[in-house]
């Protein structure tokens, strides 16, 4: 058997082309990019709202402020409650889930354009890289408008809570009290919350797609959802 | 000596099922020459679209080797064959697999963007096999608004974009009624011979039959029988006149 042109070996394409692809795969695909970015929203909303919930209490119980409205016996106690940090772990958890399984379907459901994008020359390291863009972004912008809702909440809440006084000592930016606790202030749980949406949205999806990139695309394509 | 593009030498691929093991191809060895047109012809479940995803390099056989060109597949890296797929090969298979997000232009375009193909001209090359294969006046449409024959068009203009040489079809008209079938299947066989593609084509379409040069009948993981071109045209008789 005669030997032919030796096979080349494929190239890596430029960034600026993934960015392209994957825009324009979110783009067409927004219906189904909005669910999915929901997902994020929902779950970063309640962990925002729920932590700047408690930075407010925190931060109007340092001032020395009553709730307007009676309530139990924690706002008396100094520092974040037992309760408080339960709602904050719980919210956390719920996020993360809901996170992580909104991208797992969402890649599931791909696997048999990943098997395409193969059998015409993709390498392994193009499709991921694809996908960790598209759902850092979904995960960042999903993730923001969850904070940004969130705090709306916390802040309608606070007001029904303490009234306009909220506003004098609303805790926008970090602080450290006295007893050497750390107040985060609203900024950075909106940071946070931004931060960690697009972190788990970027896990979340990777893992699929790496998965899926390592399959043979023979495997990838039979994959049925 | 006949320039062999595809040999395969006791090629086994093996499928687990929880605790069975089933035995898709129990040692196949086939060689097909440049500028053939091969249809491997067997039931479901014969093995032939296993043995269709092994000489095209989307599955590794658990035994045995495929070489192509000469090279022996299982040694290349995975740049290579990622570059072997994008080049040498171009595939059709009976669901089209189009990728629904981008338009008929956009899916031919993308086998040339990993190529590295430059914008403009991969834009002129997409749009010249889209005339080729008749959707000259479709092309910015998505594939769900095409229809079967036609997405299938997409999916052979997308084959022919890095200039393969080899045209693998899996079942490429099952999908399609009988004259689409038929249209798609004069396309392939133009390509054929006009360009000198090389076509291995799994199929039980009998209307492949009289385009093949060759058939390979699969059963149960084996090949059964070769057939050539003039056993072809007798049999091809006899299928035409039952059909009148």
């Amino acid at each position: 058997m005669q030997q032919r042109t030796p096979i080349e070996e494929q190239i890596d394409l430029p960034f600026v082309e993934s960015l392209r692809i994957s825009f324009q795969s979110l783009k067409i695909r927004f219906g189904r990019s909005i669910i999915t970015t929901a997902g994020i929203t929902l779950g970063i909303a309640f962990l925002v709202s729920v932590w700047t919930n408690n930075e407010i209490g925190l931060a109007l119980q340092e001032s020395g402020r009553q709730s307007t409205i009676n309530t139990f016996e924690e706002t008396t106690e100094k520092g974040i409650s037992t309760k408080d940090i339960w709602l904050i772990v719980m919210s956390l958890i719920v996020c993360v889930v809901g996170i992580a399984n909104s991208m797992l379907m969402a890649v599931t459901e791909r696997f048999r354009e990943i098997g395409t994008m193969k059998c015409l020359g993709a390498l392994d390291g193009f499709v991921v890289r694809l996908f960790l863009l598209e759902s850092g972004f979904q995960g960042f912008s999903g993730a923001l408008i969850g904070a940004l809702i969130g705090t709306l909440g916390a802040v309608l809440l606070g007001l029904k809570d303490y009234g306009l006084d909220l506003f004098f000592y609303f805790p926008l930016f970090p602080v450290q009290p006295e007893d050497g606790t750390m107040r985060l202030g609203v900024i950075v749980v909106i940071l946070l919350g931004c931060v960690l949406g697009m972190i788990l949205a970027v896990i979340g999806s990777a893992f699929p797609a790496w998965r899926a990139a390592k399959l043979p695309p023979a495997e990838a394509m039979r994959t049925e959802v | 000596m006949a320039d062999i593009v595809v040999k395969t030498e006791d090629v086994v691929k093996e499928y687990r099922m929880g605790s069975n093991i089933l035995r898709a191809l129990d040692g196949i060895n086939i060689e097909i020459e440049r500028g053939e047109y091969i249809s491997l012809m067997g039931p479901s479940g014969s093995g032939k679209s296993t043995l269709f995803n092994m000489i095209g390099a989307l599955d590794r056989p658990t035994e045995g080797q495929v070489y192509i060109d000469g090279q022996n597949m299982s040694q290349l890296s995975q740049r290579q064959i990622a570059a072997f797929r994008c080049h040498r090969v171009g595939y059709i298979f009976q669901s089209y697999n189009l990728l629904h997000v981008r338009s008929a232009h956009g899916n031919v375009t993308l086998p040339m963007i990993f190529a590295g193909i430059p914008d403009r001209q991969r834009n002129e090359k997409a749009e010249q096999l889209l005339d080729l294969v008749g959707l000259g006046d479709r092309m910015y449409h998505l594939p769900d608004e095409l229809s079967g024959g036609q997405r299938q068009r997409v999916a052979i203009a997308r084959a022919l974009a890095n200039d393969p040489s080899i045209i693998l079809a899996d079942e490429p008209t099952a999908n399609l009624d009988t004259i689409t079938g038929r249209e798609i299947i004069d396309l392939i066989k133009r390509l054929n011979t006009d360009q000198g593609v090389t076509v291995i084509s799994a199929t039980h379409d009998l209307k492949m039959l009289d385009v093949s040069d060759r058939i390979v009948d699969i059963r149960d993981g084996l090949v059964e029988r070769i057939r050539n071109r003039d056993e072809i045209d007798i049999e091809v008789g006899e299928v035409g006149s039952e059909g009148h």
